[in-house]
């Protein structure tokens, strides 16, 4: 595997591998010296066309973790702000002869585009609304660290499904790992024909009882100025989890940054059901394992990877 | 007297002989082997195969096994002048008319200046006179600078030679400018074409609104933003008497929004294109390729089983390129940033009979004859295989194969929606006006 651009890169058995080894790296983070030569002399390139805290450092905090060089390379006061196209800044870049680059981007597809211009590797740390394949894979490795096994969940995933890579990658990769999955919120906010990933739809909480696992997504705030929500405060009164609506037995995550007293109420953040800081601590680890796949694991070239994110090269 | 209303640099005419080519012209009820002479731009004569000699220092093509058919006439291309010629130039865009069987092209008026004033579109007019290889002819904007706020100086631009008014690659949003221009219709005439899309239903979208875009986390524009509007402006026709024609339809709703309005005696028309009448959006899953990505968008096979009926049963009048051409790097971008279009004119005919007419969905003749109803809903002569006629022809191979891009194009540009592909049928030569105009490199010409 030399890309991974989609979860669909990736089938059940990969998953396993992944975090497997992640549960392995658990180990390295908790010693006194937070390091192991495993990529050592390999360079990372962090490519990030959008701002992101969590995302970005946890990639860099993995790679140092593993004794890569890393580079970041963020939009702001770059060449990208004097015109310079995507293609030309990736070819650019690529001189640097980074063995992986790791890019977010505003636009579906555009880590797929990446893959095409360079001879690194590239893992799609956000592609527009399109995907998000680390944050699937770090939710899922927190459920099985959590409760060993995602086979027979009930999962419901509520809020902003049209505006969120999260949702798209996590329906994913949570129904690849046997988990029943229900897309939840405002009919404005889940895209027509969403069904077709294979979850089922509700536009209220009612039936919340019947999960085992509630993922809350991230309400912005700009979504109101659109009329997709006539306003945050409404929105909260039907959608927001809170002690109320979360059940004892039921684990809440969220991928953050967290709108307190919106999508979720400050109780449920601080109760022990919440896995919000596991899904962070998880992040380093989960990335860790993926660079040593990546990089490390199997011989690259041994599958080929999806291409329908990617884009036909030019003539 | 109305003026001329097509330009381009016509050659000196010659004789030609095409010799026992299958000529198939529904609208002359011919389907039969024939030669067919061209003398001084009209067909001459019409004979048995092998019965007529070539006269002295005539073209001879050699048409055994191809089909001769009447020349297309495309009433929706982009010729990308004025302005983006770095995608486009009127030489350009007729050569890619040319090698795709069409007698005559009508392009768009949004350039750079757009064709809004009578001087725009003079210098159009003697730009086509210098460099047009096929006749062109030319669509006046509905309002200034396609801005819908002021309508142009319609009837002067009439006189000037445009053949119609349309805002294309913008919808008339304003439906009281939309009655204007209608009104304005009665005095000054022309074909009122219009890009049919409500603003505030496709908004950000750059595909089909379905399962596709779900799944890609895209924007979608959903298939109610053109029927709506084509309802609306339907309505607004009925009321004013007035005629319109809706351009490229691309959704099943639409396709029912125009039979509904025919059927109440609106005088309405509507095109459809061949990548509409073909491709669907689960191209764009396969491959996130930019050059999918138009607009109306390519929607879902329910939609286009409905465009094949409409064409069939004549709701749709014509078929059109809606030819698009755009620059590679700004093509060469995110799927989402991307410019909407695709070209077209050199796959019209290999896409539609390789995706309807091989597989049996529709008959040839019927292709043929959409190929070229633009011209009529124009106030243009049809091109017709009879004594006579102007001698407006193709000459096409239907079991000739080859893949779309592999040998470049005439166009500028190369964001083919077809490219990859490989399509049958192709065109081997092209006469307008009874010059051969486009002869495909490997097929020989003879001098007799």
């Amino acid at each position: 595997m030399r890309h991974l651009l989609s979860i669909e890169d990736l089938d059940r058995a990969d998953v396993e591998r992944i975090l497997d080894r992640a549960r392995a790296f658990t180990e390295v983070s908790e010693r006194e010296i937070k390091k192991v030569p495993a990529l050592r002399g390999r360079r990372v390139l962090n490519l990030f066309y959008e701002a992101s805290t969590r995302t970005r450092s946890s990639f860099e905090l993995a790679a140092k973790t593993l004794s890569a060089e890393v580079i970041n390379f963020v939009s702001s006061g770059s060449s990208v702000e004097k015109g310079e196209s995507l293609k030309d800044t990736v070819q650019t870049l690529s001189a640097y002869r980074p063995d992986l680059i790791v890019v977010r981007t505003p636009h579906v597809g555009a880590a797929g585009l990446v893959a095409r211009w360079t001879p690194a590797g590239v893992v799609n740390a956000g592609d527009g609304k399109h995907e998000h394949p680390t944050q699937a894979l770090l939710d899922v490795h927190t459920l099985r660290e959590r409760l060993g096994t995602l086979d027979g969940l009930d999962i419901w995933i509520v809020g902003d499904v049209l505006h969120s890579r999260v949702a798209r990658s996590n329906v994913l990769a949570f129904q690849m790992m046997g988990a029943r999955v229900t897309v939840c919120g405002p009919p404005t906010l889940i895209p027509r024909g969403f069904e077709a990933l294979g979850c089922a739809v509700e536009h209220t909480l009612d039936r919340l009882g019947e999960a085992d696992v509630v993922y809350a997504l991230r309400m912005q705030h700009e979504r109101m100025t659109d009329s997709f929500v006539p306003s945050l405060r409404e929105y909260a009164a039907v959608y927001q989890i809170d002690g109320r609506r979360l059940g004892p037995r039921q684990v809440l995550m969220h991928p953050g940054p967290v709108n307190r007293g919106v999508e979720l109420s400050a109780e449920v953040i601080d109760s022990p059901q919440a896995l919000i800081g596991q899904q962070v601590a998880a992040g380093v680890v989960v990335r860790m394992a993926v660079l040593y796949e990546l990089l490390a694991g199997r011989a690259s070239g041994d599958r080929a990877p999806t291409t329908r994110a990617g884009g036909m090269e030019y003539a | 007297m109305s003026p001329p209303r097509l330009f381009w640099k016509a050659p000196p005419p010659g004789d030609v002989l095409v010799r026992g080519a299958h000529v198939l012209d529904p609208r002359a009820g011919i389907d039969a082997p024939h030669d067919v002479l061209v003398r001084a731009g009209e067909i001459a004569e019409l004979a048995a195969p092998g019965s007529l000699e070539a006269p002295a220092g005539a073209e001879t093509l050699d048409g055994a096994g191809r089909h001769l058919l009447p020349g297309f006439v495309d009433p929706h291309v982009h010729l990308r002048t004025p302005g983006q010629e770095h995608k486009e130039d009127l030489d350009s865009g007729t050569r890619a008319a040319a090698a795709g069987g069409f007698v005559a092209v009508v392009a768009m008026p949004n350039t750079n200046p757009t064709v809004d004033d009578a001087s725009v579109l003079r210098a159009l007019r003697e730009a086509a006179r210098r460099e047009a290889r096929v006749p062109t002819g030319f669509f006046a904007a509905v309002t200034r600078g396609l801005a819908g706020d002021a309508l142009t100086e319609m009837a002067e631009l009439r006189e000037e030679g445009a053949l119609g008014f349309t805002d294309d690659g913008k919808p008339v949003w304003r439906a009281g400018m939309l009655r204007k221009a209608l009104q304005y219709q009665k005095l000054c005439g022309g074909l009122v074409a219009l890009h049919e899309e409500d603003p505030s239903l496709s908004g950000a979208g750059v595909m089909h609104e379905g399962e596709v875009s779900a799944r890609l986390g895209m924007t979608g524009i959903p298939s109610i933003s053109e029927s709506t509007s084509i309802a609306r402006d339907a309505a607004i026709a009925r009321y004013e008497g007035g005629r319109i024609h809706a351009q490229h339809l691309s959704a099943r709703e639409s396709v029912e929004a125009v039979a509904e309005a025919k059927a109440q005696g609106v005088a309405i028309t509507c095109e459809a294109s061949p990548h509409h009448l073909t491709l669907t959006d689960t191209a764009i899953l396969e491959a996130l390729d930019t050059r999918l990505k138009m607009n109306p968008p390519l929607r879902t096979e329910h939609d286009r089983a409905a465009l094949i009926e409409g064409l069939r049963d004549g709701t749709i009048d014509c078929i059109a390129t809606d030819h698009a051409p755009h620059a590679r790097e700004e093509k060469e971008v995110p799927f989402e940033e991307a410019p909407m279009g695709t070209t077209g004119l050199e796959t019209a005919f290999a896409a539609v009979y390789s995706g309807l007419v091989r597989p049996g969905i529709l008959p040839l003749g019927l292709v043929v004859e959409k190929l070229s109803a633009g011209a009529a809903l124009l106030g243009l002569p049809s091109p017709s295989v009879a004594v006579g006629a102007s001698a407006d022809l193709c000459l096409v191979d239907l079991e000739a194969t080859w893949e779309v891009g592999e040998a470049g194009y005439e166009s500028r540009s190369e964001n083919c929606c077809f490219a990859g592909r490989t399509l049958h049928g192709r065109v081997l030569a092209t006469l307008a006006a009874g010059s051969v105009v486009y002869r495909e490199r490997a097929f020989a010409l003879g001098v007799a």
